[in-house]
């Protein structure tokens, strides 16, 4: 397959195109999707980029067959992706399910508008953030990370593939309005620059391969269809060899691989950005387009005399407690502004251990959270 | 030519899987499952080149038992998920296999995009005409007056034809069988897979269990024996009126032509991009 190249220099991108260089980038040569304000972008530009690499783009008749698509071409041996908006990430819920059971790579991107249902297909919102950890049922081993700007939607969508085939496990990439249409001038990273990790493959004889016995990190080595490695893939609760089982130790041992995979990779999936936050007495704790607002609030609080320091989480879930946790020990106050009821702020305040004083700031008017907005609350704190 | 049933066994079932098998006794699946690797048998293809995708239900559980790429996917969904596997592979010679409610209830949506974009993909679908492993509800074949868990007072909506639906969205090829006809039935789905394009085969199947039980129509042999008097091969169909059609089940060969494949038309649009595009992406 060849490989796409990078044009040097800077250039003029919005954030939806940042993640298609991203997804190439990363190696992504499939997407599946139905079109939904404000993610379609992502889909034109991989319908017109994937088949100049040899890839394949489709449009499908809605979103289930979309992550359907993407879950089987992974299956095939092919990293795959979907984008999509509220709307549509509610109905791919189901087959999310599947492929966090059946140890599916695939990278989701999420282009968060205003909710509940329909809601503000063109305002930004932040509302999908539990949905994104807990939308298909059962419990489930899940990645959520979340970008703020045109470059970490480049570099984040690299490590969201990179996370998925690192650990088999879905990554669901939350990008919103703000992020998704505003458009930065950034130099993306060549491909010499870009770090690309790919599934591990098996490399015993097929008759020794058990397609769902983890390695020491609990991640099975994952062959492909066609490649000789013939093995059964099922949403059912499986032994190592794939089959259903109804045996107790056989499901326990499951729930324990799949919860232990990401727990013990949890230090390499967790990601943060502090600034300040050496000698803060306050902390901003934000994500997506509002962490912008909220470096500007902290340098403006700053300036007028204020200890205040900004934690921007990359990562949302697994929640980054090792680095949240500390943090709330060291402060005096925790102001958690977000585009929805309090999503993260619930989070902050589960992990919270000490006196520290967790305020939230919500906005779900469709409007987005200026930085003079978090100084005026900042200030207060 | 006749292949011993050893044989197929032999070839084709997996050892490390705990058998027994899901089904009822008398259930057709078993019939069509032996259909499915004599056609597989005499194509002459690696098991490592099939993937085998179901949905949920009874027929859900066929790839369970076989040694190929299988893909037992989510209710409804096979046809996306195979349409995945096959587009990122497309050397992969994939089937479906989905009973009624699955292919064309939940799975309604899917079946008629995957006829009109015409993949090279094979489905068979299993029509026994009722919901058998949640327990015997109404699906979208069950006949107007049956009675089912769900329409104990008389079913009061109307079935569809699979086949005619397949034929309607634009699939390449579309053939019906019945348990009854196991050699007919393997024919159809060796040409079914064969065939370069969409490929349905809709089996008339029996659930004795959940249905025919219901019903009054007796056990596994009686409900096919009644498959047998009630099938009309197509040929003969043609020359018959819809008045001696009623009740009827027509089998054999409903549509086969050429139309242009995706698969085939993708390799075209990489070629356009990437002369658009002079190699920069």
């Amino acid at each position: 397959m060849s490989e796409p190249e990078q044009t040097p220099g800077r250039q003029l991108l919005q954030g939806n195109e940042a993640v298609v260089h991203g997804a190439l980038a990363a190696g992504c040569r499939f997407f599946a999707g139905y079109p939904i304000t404000p993610a379609s972008e992502i889909a034109e530009h991989l319908s017109v980029l994937l088949p100049a690499v040899d890839g394949t783009f489709i449009q499908m008749e809605d979103e289930i067959a979309s992550i359907g698509a993407v879950i089987g071409a992974s299956l095939a041996g092919v990293k795959a992706m979907t984008a999509t908006s509220g709307p549509g990430f509610s109905l791919m819920q189901e087959n999310l399910g599947f492929a966090c059971v059946a140890e599916v790579p695939c990278v989701i991107v999420n282009v968060m508008r205003g909710g509940p249902s329909t809601g503000l297909p063109t305002s930004p919102a932040q509302g999908d953030v539990q949905m994104a950890r807990w939308g298909t049922h059962g419990d489930h081993p899940i990645v959520v990370l979340a970008v703020s700007s045109v470059l970490d939607s480049f570099s984040i969508t690299v490590k969201a593939f990179n996370i998925s085939e690192k650990y088999r496990v879905p990554v669901i990439l939350l990008s919103d309005e703000v992020v998704a249409h505003t458009r930065e001038a950034v130099r993306l990273p060549g491909r010499d620059e870009v770090k690309v990790m790919d599934r591990i493959r098996p490399s015993m004889p097929p008759d020794w391969y058990r397609p769902y016995e983890g390695d020491n990190r609990g991640v099975p080595p994952m062959a492909a269809f066609g490649d000789g490695y013939r093995h059964h893939v099922t949403g059912l609760i499986h032994d190592e060899h794939g089959y259903p089982t109804q045996n107790r130790k056989e499901i326990e041992g499951f729930h324990e691989r799949m919860a232990g995979k990401i727990r013990r990779g949890f230090a390499d999936i967790q990601m943060t950005r502090g600034f300040h936050t050496r000698d803060a007495e306050v902390l901003v704790i934000a994500y997506g387009s509002v962490a912008r607002s909220a470096l500007r609030a902290v340098e403006e609080a700053r300036r007028q005399g204020m200890r205040a320091g900004l934690l921007q989480l990359i990562t949302l879930f697994p929640f980054p407690r090792a680095t949240v946790t500390p943090l709330l020990k060291q402060c005096r106050a925790v102001l958690v502004p977000e585009m929805n009821m309090g999503q993260i702020s619930r989070e902050v305040q589960r992990v919270n251990q000490c006196d520290c004083r967790v305020v939230k700031h919500n906005r779900v008017d469709g409007e987005f959270i200026t930085p003079m907005e978090i100084t005026r609350v900042l200030l207060k704190l | 030519m006749v292949i011993p049933a050893q044989t197929l066994r032999h070839t084709f079932l997996r050892h490390n899987k705990k058998f027994p098998h899901v089904w009822c006794p008398g259930c057709g699946n078993g019939i069509i499952m032996a259909a499915l690797l004599r056609a597989i048998y005499r194509l002459d293809v690696s098991k490592d080149d099939i993937v085998l995708a179901s949905g949920i239900g009874c027929s859900g559980r066929m790839p369970t038992y076989l040694d190929f790429n299988t893909l037992h996917t989510t209710h409804g969904r096979a046809l996306t998920f195979a349409t995945g596997v096959k587009l990122a592979r497309p050397s992969l010679n994939v089937v479906a296999i989905m009973g009624d409610g699955d292919a064309t209830a939940i799975g309604g949506n899917h079946f008629i995009h995957a006829a009109r974009r015409n993949l090279n993909l094979t489905a068979i679908i299993i029509n026994n005409s009722i919901y058998g492993m949640t327990g015997g509800q109404y699906s979208p074949t069950t006949p107007f007056g049956a009675r089912s868990t769900t329409s104990v007072y008389g079913h009061i909506e109307h079935d569809f034809s699979i086949a005619e639906l397949a034929v309607t969205a634009g699939a390449s090829f579309v053939a019906r069988a019945t348990v009854y006809h196991a050699e007919l039935m393997d024919r159809l789905i060796e040409q079914a897979i064969r065939k370069r394009g969409f490929a349905v085969v809709e089996v008339i199947s029996n659930c004795h269990v959940q249905y025919g039980r219901r019903n009054n129509l007796g056990g596994a042999v009686e409900m096919i024996r009644r498959f047998k008097e009630q099938a009309v091969h197509v040929d003969r169909a043609e020359k018959m009126s819809a008045e001696e059609l009623r009740g009827k089940i027509t089998i054999g060969v409903l549509t086969d032509r050429e139309l242009p494949i995706s698969t085939e038309e993708y390799k075209k649009v990489r070629e356009r991009a990437r002369a658009a595009r002079g190699g920069k992406v």
